[in-house]
């Protein structure tokens, strides 16, 4: 905000106007999903959550800043290229793969017993203390209840797992919490995101708060939301998580990442899964 | 050894480590309310070739972020830094020097990178791998690609 704030005031002194800022804005749009059980409509543009106040005014889900080919695949289930892999999701959920032929089902019943449960998270899991990204209560299951080798964090039985746990809560509102046990992993996040990292010397902030609806050469910068994801990303034709993301957003500085499922990120995922309370889970969206 | 070519084995001496000996080293650029007087190279740059470490991804970029009616056949520039047009006539050789070697020096905490920078980074990387890089990594341009960065900026005249 100050930065804009500078370069305009800069470009209004030389007597410039800022070329582009008719692509400034998140295009107006609203997101009725067509689905087997009906329509749902989608909060996908919300008064900022009050941690943002004074910084940001309305919050944006990504799916705004996409083309409008883009927006259009994921307003009908049967054109969303990410539902196979919900669906693979559903197969994985069902298959007695553990050490003692266990699957998820035999412990958990339904998928839909997780309604409610991706709108919250990560979250501080009450009995260790520990912050939870999605894929670390999938993990304690894949190898402490099913006696399995681990499996890659974000590789595709992850994946097939987090668009088909995510699918439960769409529509549901964001609501992670921030304050009592969450509040200093919620803080460390929030220092990362304003720490420039890299030769580019770049913040999360630079780009997804100040520049947010900028043109970064051909790319629409968004707010950096995440109650998309996973996405399907048509760039790289397969499921991107949001650990995924920030992996490839901090490389992009010019910077020695941080891993996939490390400390750094799933503070990184709380933080800015708070900036987006307010809008609804998207079960899985589309992306370019 | 002959006279002739002790002279010769000289300016060969002389002529291969002239760039070296003349250019100013990231570290040791001196910067005065963000201009750099001197040229970091001592050799005049070469506009066309400041034109395509401009374009060219890998190498300055600007036009990731930079606008620039001279360059009509560029495909999707940014629009985050104002438009490049006149920068010659806003700015002074030794700004423009300064703002593309470290726009930091001229604009406080701006969004743009240092071309010609080297150290006070936090978590380096090795280029674009996500790996860390080893010790500090090397500038983005070099000397000479900064000094035709700058002699192709002088060209942008309203
Ligand atoms: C150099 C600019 C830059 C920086 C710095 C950056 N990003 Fe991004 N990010 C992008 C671009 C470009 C995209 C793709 C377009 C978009 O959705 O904004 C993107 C996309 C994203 C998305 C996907 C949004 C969606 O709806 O698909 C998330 C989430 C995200 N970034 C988070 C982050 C976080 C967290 C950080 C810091 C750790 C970060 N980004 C740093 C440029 C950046
Ligand atoms: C990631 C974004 C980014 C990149 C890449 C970038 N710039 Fe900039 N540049 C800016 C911003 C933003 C400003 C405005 C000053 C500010 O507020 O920080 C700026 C300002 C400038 C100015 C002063 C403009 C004026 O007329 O007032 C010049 C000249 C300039 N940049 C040249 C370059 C050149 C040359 C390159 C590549 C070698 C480059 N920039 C790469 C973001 C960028």
């Amino acid at each position: 905000m100050r930065r804009m704030f500078t370069t305009q005031l800069a470009a209004t002194a030389l007597g410039l106007t800022l070329a582009g800022a008719a692509w400034a804005d998140p295009v107006e749009d609203t997101l009725i999903v067509d689905t087997d059980d009906g329509e749902i409509e989608f909060v996908t543009h919300a008064p900022a959550p009050d941690h943002l106040k004074g910084v940001v005014d309305e919050i944006w889900s990504g799916w705004h800043y996409r083309e409008d080919e883009t927006r259009d695949l994921q307003r009908d289930d049967f054109d969303n290229p990410a539902m196979v892999f919900a669906d693979r999701g559903l197969d994985r959920w069902n298959a007695e793969i553990g050490a003692n032929g266990e699957s998820c089902a035999s412990c958990h019943n339904g998928p839909e017993t997780f309604k409610g449960l991706r709108a919250v998270m990560p979250r501080v899991d009450e009995n260790t203390g520990k912050l939870m990204i999605m894929e670390d209560y999938i993990q304690s299951c894949v190898t402490e209840r099913m006696g399995l080798e681990p499996w890659r964090l974000t590789g595709d039985q992850m994946k097939d797992m987090l668009a088909l746990i995510s699918m439960q809560s769409r529509g549901e509102i964001v609501n992670v919490a921030i304050d009592g046990p969450a509040q200093p992993f919620w803080e460390h996040g929030k220092e990362l995101y304003y720490t420039r990292f890299g030769q580019l010397e770049m913040a999360c902030a630079n780009c997804h708060e100040d520049n947010q609806g900028m043109m970064i050469r051909a790319d629409h910068l968004s707010q950096g939301q995440i109650n998309g994801f996973p996405t399907y990303r048509l760039k790289d034709a397969g499921m991107v998580s949001a650990q995924q993301r920030f992996v490839g957003c901090v490389r992009d500085t010019r910077a020695e990442t941080f891993a996939a499922g490390s400390d750094e990120l799933k503070a990184i995922e709380l933080y800015v899964a708070s900036r987006g309370n307010g809008l609804s889970v998207e079960g899985v969206s589309v992306r370019h | 050894m002959t006279r002739r070519a002790w002279l010769h084995g000289l300016a060969a001496a002389i002529i291969s480590a002239a760039p070296a000996l003349a250019e100013t080293a990231p570290n040791d650029v001196v910067f005065a309310d963000g201009a750099v007087e001197a040229s970091l190279t001592g050799a005049p740059g070469d506009p066309g070739e400041g034109a395509r470490v401009m374009t060219t991804a890998a190498l300055g970029n600007c036009v990731a972020c930079h606008q620039i009616d001279a360059m009509p056949d560029v495909e999707f520039p940014g629009d985050i830094g104002p438009a490049l047009d006149g920068a010659a006539d806003r700015w002074s050789e030794a700004q423009l020097r300064g703002i593309v070697i470290d726009a930091k020096h001229t604009f406080p905490d701006s969004f743009m990178p240092g071309m010609y920078k080297t150290s006070g980074f936090i978590r380096p990387g090795d280029g674009y791998t996500g790996k860390a890089s080893d010790g500090d990594p090397p500038p983005i341009l070099t000397a000479a690609q900064v000094e035709d960065v700058v002699a192709y900026l002088l060209t942008l005249t309203d």
